[in-house]
């Protein structure tokens, strides 16, 4: 039911692929520690695969922008992949559509960096 | 965690009576109790989605911002189905809030904050949204999901 977090690297990407759902307590902290690492690690292009995620909060929210953030601070960037229509409406609903570089296919969200 | 004491079935529908310890597992388990009498009170995927959304971010409000956490202080859950639809009440114990005193998520200075969502998610979610202060102490809020026309 919590949120799954796992990386892996598509030439200079970082591809997290996150699954289940991101809610206040394991999943936002999951999510927070996954990319802090990343970043940690010196990686500064960060796509975040929302694809499997069914369910997402006001905290998962907030942890969406603090990863934005945190990405960014660092010099980098961090963009959204495979929204599904709940999280599409959230992002309207919260206008952070204006935030984040939202895309729906990998390579070229991959290439777009 | 939770006192269900009071839960009874009532003609056709459940109500949810409980009180709750100010953990976070407490959202879990209301988000789980009010779901079933919307699932039998026949609300589809999409609204149940949105009764959870709602109801989760009233539940995370009174733990988190209202009780503290404390575990002196208690959540109070009600919910039933009528002809109009679903009724959620959820009462803490904690200091109370302004709504008014609450930033506006949507204004660009806001839009990278991290937190201060819940309101306005709740407020998109469901028909009526109402605070009401308790005295001596305590927060009151009252969500109301109408029933699909037709």
């Amino acid at each position: 039911m919590s949120a799954k977090l796992t990386s892996r690297q598509v030439g200079d990407v970082t591809v997290i692929d996150a699954a289940g759902r991101i809610t206040l307590g394991e999943g936002t902290s999951s999510l927070r520690e996954t990319i802090r690492n990343a970043v940690g690690a010196g990686q500064r292009k960060v796509l975040l695969n929302l694809g499997e995620v069914n369910y997402i909060d006001s905290s998962g929210i907030g942890e969406l922008v603090s990863a934005f953030t945190t990405v960014t601070n660092q010099g980098g960037q961090l963009k959204l992949l495979h929204l599904n229509k709940r999280i599409q409406d959230l992002l309207q609903i919260t206008k952070l559509y204006t935030v984040f570089e939202v895309h729906d296919d990998e390579a070229a969200a991959v290439r777009s960096f | 965690m939770a006192n269900r004491g009071s839960e009874q079935q009532d003609g056709a529908t459940k109500r949810v009576d409980a009180t709750y310890e100010s953990q976070l597992g407490s959202v879990d388990t209301a988000e789980m109790e009010v779901l079933e009498i919307a699932q039998q009170a026949g609300f589809l995927e999409e609204e149940l989605h949105k009764i959870s959304i709602a109801l989760r971010e009233a539940m995370v409000n009174a733990v988190v911002h209202g009780n503290k956490y404390s575990a002196q202080k208690k959540v109070r859950l009600k919910a039933w189905t009528d002809v109009q639809g679903l009724h959620i009440v959820v009462a803490d114990e904690g200091n109370g809030f302004d709504l008014s005193g609450v930033p506006d998520p949507l204004a660009d200075a806001n839009l990278l904050r991290e937190s201060g969502r819940g309101i306005l998610l709740i407020q998109a979610f469901v028909d009526e949204f109402q605070v009401r202060r308790l005295y001596p102490a305590g927060t009151e809020v009252t969500l109301v999901k109408y029933r699909a026309q037709g």
